[in-house]
């Protein structure tokens, strides 16, 4: 029997880039193929071209054992070919019915449309998948995970048995991506067969069959997860040995340079973000903030760099009260600030490399003198800047939202890391970045501790945390449950408290139910 | 020259090469949709002639020969109505070198100045949109500020007497940007304190800027002239602009187009020289990273909102100043409205915007000179502007048409983003 999908020396040029170069794909029926790589080693422009949005200029594309011409995504779908796009195309004001129907209304009376026979259809698809998905609920109304799901739906809707999935995790809690692996487990079942696309190796060799990795246009190499592992996987993606530990000496702290006492915010709307919170950053040490998602850790680095002003409490960065300071005064006062979204805070994407590099020195000599700003000095700085930091880029004149996501954090942690300053406060400082970048990113972060700065980390990822961290805050609903030191802490027990859940109380639980029984 | 200085140097080379072959890319567009417009404008002529339908029922030749014919002369009337007639201008000319007397010389140039003379409010008004678009602003209420200066400069203009030219014109001047200004502030103002979006408020205000130079002017109204007609007293001549040529009363080209001029350069210098212009952008671009970076986002708004108003209002002040010499009541420019699709033109540069003013200054003293001689409506200068526009704001067309590659970076029309986004 022939693979579902056989993709042939498929080659794609852009202007100046060579983006697929000869690319060879199998994918069995029933199976996951994972495909593996660096942003920008050619994922998604492989994807575009079996989904029709590009046309390759060589190679293949045979489906089913025949030839297929794939001239736009209405082609890809006739073949059974579906994509789940990293970026949710969905409508939040309309239903999950009115949403998979979309483009292929059931029409009643030759004007109206038919959402019941569509509703019945999707819940039997639900039902079949165990996708667990109310076909009248409203799609703004449902958490990431469900639409993720809403998206799965309309390609099974479309009788799509090739399912792409792009970068499905990127925006996945823990327990999600869990749900989403018994999804896809469900739909092998049923004989469809995806491709899965993504840069997180531990989710790759759980969940896939199969593994091509990407690397600079190229197939780099393909392996099996049984015969892999994280280590061998990164290598090939990166194309060299990678550190996935990060080596540092123990801290040395001294002095504090940011002390926050009982400090209070709020967050959008009138809920308290952040309560009560008390602790300190001394210089020559890195102290992580670890956390799900939205317990007060955005609120806390937001009103801590001046760009959210606190209920109540104070804040000093080296002994100076910045309790009600403006962003200006705080980054004057030697903080460096890389933002939690780069792309809405940290970047002007429409702006150079240059004039990025130089967001919030741009008034100061060198960089302007009295009002006029030095073109020359801030060409020679951009790219100093760029060569120091590894920003892969054909020119400092190359705007920001060019560049590939791991680029523009590169970007960012040079302007930041650059100036001279006592405190850093990152946040999420490698969220969706490759692993390359993700190294290079906390090595300079360690640096900055060992050259004497105080160094704040907030992360979703509890093993960014652990491998970065000297000491650990771990924050839920607005409070910190404990302040752990890293020689303590134990990722069961830093589990527990980012559930709100002391381990002592939870150990005391567990013994009184014990006795109980 | 120091080693120093020549890395300066070749960085500041390369920089500029760069941006010189971008500059080239984003010309190609609107150099095409102007082109393209004018064969569709030669259609519409073409079509509506009624010669040309009877001309084609003595046969396709005929017809075809009248169709040439007719464009023909209306392109020709046009171009002659903007730029001059070139036989004339050289008969002119030798006149002025044999005999001495220049009159007929001057008098061909009549057309060309009024291009230039129509441009002059053309390009401060779209000076005004293009900054506020580069600030994240869509200035709708020019309109309504090129009013309110009008009343500032000609009140000045006639109230003050006694004081030399060189004192009264610039005070005049200056009372127009103060004018402006403060009609462009109010909606900044509103804008940044309480998020009210400046298109509305804009509007708005335009609203109340007619209705007050109404009540300004009409009959026995404060700033009436006093003889039964809504306008106002004349200037003083102290305060007139000065005239290019002043022998020759036709011709109504002034020192306002070179003040013009001179604003676009200011214009360009302030938005990507200096530091003020970086907050302005980076404001327009993205106001979030603005304040990360710690700017004071409500202090540009206001900022660029009131330098909008000012060149707005030097609209009002050379056109008053320069040409007219009082303030009607019945004043609808219309340039506020031109301004819009002017910055769009010009990409929101300077210097684009003062080629685009050319182009529709060009496109308004050419289509007189068509109407009286080639009997073409006016109206087909409405037709033009808006099939520029048009191919302008959907640049696929255009590129579609002559296979030409979208520039590197994509397409980037300088507008403000979408509504309410802060």
């Amino acid at each position: 029997m022939p693979p579902v999908l056989e993709l042939k020396g498929i080659t794609k040029r852009f202007p100046g880039v060579l983006a697929n170069d000869h690319i060879d794909l199998t994918l069995e029926e029933g199976k996951v193929l994972a495909l593996l790589g660096e942003n920008g080693a050619g994922k998604s422009t492989l994807m575009n071209i079996l989904y029709g949005l590009y046309k390759p200029d060589e190679g293949e594309i045979f489906v089913r054992g025949k030839k297929a011409d794939i001239h736009g995504p209405g082609d890809a779908i006739a073949l059974g070919i579906g994509m789940v796009h990293q970026h949710f195309m969905l409508v939040p004001v309309l239903t999950v019915t009115e949403n998979v129907m979309l483009g292929m209304e059931s029409i009643k009376h030759k004007l109206f449309l038919d959402r019941e026979v569509a509703a019945r259809r999707i819940h039997a698809i639900s039902e079949q998948y165990g996708l667990d998905v109310d076909p009248y609920a409203l799609v703004g109304d449902l958490p990431v995970g469900i639409q993720q799901r809403v998206e799965i739906i309309k390609l099974l809707y479309r009788q799509a048995d090739i399912l792409i999935l792009d970068e499905p995790t990127a925006v996945l809690t823990p327990q999600e991506v869990r749900g989403l692996f018994q999804v896809i487990r469900s739909l092998l079942a049923k004989g469809k067969s995806i491709i899965f696309i993504s840069h997180k190796l531990k989710e790759v060799l759980e969940i896939s069959d199969n593994i091509v990795v990407l690397r600079g246009g190229r197939v780099a190499g393909t392996a099996l997860p049984q015969e892999s592992n994280e280590r061998s996987l990164a290598s090939l993606m990166v194309g060299r040995e990678v550190i996935l530990t990060v080596a540092k000496e123990k801290a040395q702290p001294k002095e504090p340079v940011l002390e926050v006492e009982n400090l209070t915010v709020k967050g959008e709307g009138a809920h308290i973000a952040v309560r009560d919170v008390s602790f300190s950053v001394r210089a020559g040490e890195i102290v992580g903030v670890a956390g799900v998602q939205g317990n007060g850790q955005t609120e806390l680095v937001e009103s801590l760099t001046g760009l959210r002003p606190p209920q109540s409490g104070v804040v000093r960065i080296l002994g100076k009260d910045v309790t009600h300071a403006s962003p200006r005064v705080i980054t004057e006062a030697g903080t460096a600030h890389v933002p939690e979204d780069r792309q809405r805070d940290g970047l002007v994407l429409s702006y150079p490399i240059a004039d990025n590099l130089i967001l919030n020195t741009y008034y100061l000599p060198p960089i302007a003198k009295g009002m006029l700003m030095q073109e020359a000095v801030i060409q020679q700085h951009a790219e100093r800047l760029v060569a120091e930091y590894d920003v892969r880029t054909p020119s400092v004149m190359t705007s920001a939202g060019s560049l590939s996501g791991g680029n523009q954090q590169k970007v960012i942690v040079a302007r930041e890391l650059s100036r001279p300053g006592k405190l850093v406060v990152a946040a999420q400082p490698t969220r969706g970045l490759d692993v390359g970048s993700i190294e290079y990113i906390h090595s300079q972060l360690i640096r900055k501790r060992d050259e004497g700065a105080g160094v704040l980390v907030v992360s979703a990822e509890l093993d960014e945390i652990l491998s970065l961290a000297d000491r650990i805050i771990v924050m839920f609903e607005g409070r910190i449950m404990d302040i752990v030191p890293i020689e303590k802490a134990t990722r069961e027990d830093l589990g527990l408290l980012m559930a709100g859940v002391h381990p002592d109380e939870h150990s005391a639980d567990g013994a009184a139910i014990k006795e109980a029984a | 020259m120091s080693a120093k200085d020549a890395t300066h140097k070749t960085a500041k080379n390369k920089m500029q090469a760069h941006r010189s072959h971008k500059r080239w890319r984003t010309l190609l567009t609107p150099l095409m949709a102007i082109v393209t417009a004018l064969i569709l404008g030669a259609i519409v002529i073409a079509v509506t002639d009624i010669s040309v339908y009877e001309a084609f029922q003595q046969g396709v030749g005929a017809g075809l020969l009248r169709v040439v014919e007719v464009v023909a002369t209306a392109y020709g009337a046009f171009f002659s109505g903007a730029f001059g007639n070139p036989a004339r201008m050289v008969r002119g000319l030798s006149i002025w070198i044999t005999t001495g007397d220049g009159r007929a010389w001057v008098q061909s140039l009549y057309p060309i100045t009024e291009t230039l003379r129509y441009a002059t409010p053309l390009i401060f008004a779209g000076l005004a949109v293009a900054l506020g678009f580069r600030g994240g602003l869509f200035n709708i209420g020019a309109e309504g500020q090129y009013f309110i200066a009008g009343l500032t400069t000609v009140f000045v203009g006639y109230a003050l007497t006694g004081v030399p030219w060189f004192i009264h014109a610039p005070l005049a001047l200056l009372a127009g940007i103060l004018g402006g200004a403060l009609w462009g502030v109010i909606p900044g103002y509103l804008k940044a304190k309480t998020g009210a979006h400046e298109v509305i408020n804009t509007i708005m205000l335009n609203y109340i800027a007619f209705r007050f130079a109404e009540f300004m002017l009409d009959v026995g109204g404060p700033m009436a002239r006093g003889d039964g007609r809504p306008v106002s007293p004349f200037v003083q001549p102290s305060a007139r602009l000065a005239q290019f040529f002043p022998s020759n009363p036709d011709i109504r080209f002034n020192i306002g187009f070179i003040l013009a001029l001179l604003a676009a350069v200011f214009v360009y210098w302030l938005l990507f020289k200096t530091t003020v212009g970086y907050e302005i952008r980076t404001v327009g671009q993205n106001p979030r990273a603005a304040k990360y970076a710690g700017m004071s986002v409500a202090r540009t708004i206001v900022l660029t909102m009131a330098l909008s108003g000012g060149l707005a209002g030097l609209a009002a002040s050379t056109d008053i100043l320069g040409v007219i010499g009082f303030m009607p009541n019945a004043f609808s420019s219309g340039y506020g409205f031109d301004a819009i699709a002017l910055a769009l033109l010009g990409n929101s540069h300077p210097f684009g915007v003062v080629l685009a003013s050319l182009l529709f200054g060009a496109l308004q003293a050419g289509a007189r000179n068509m109407q009286a001689i080639a009997r073409v409506p006016l109206d087909l200068t409405d037709i033009l502007q808006g099939l520029i526009i048009i191919f302008i704001a959907a640049p696929a067309i255009i590129r579609a048409l002559y296979r030409l590659r979208p520039a590197e970076g994509g397409e980037e029309v300088v507008m403000t983003r979408g509504w309410g986004q802060m």
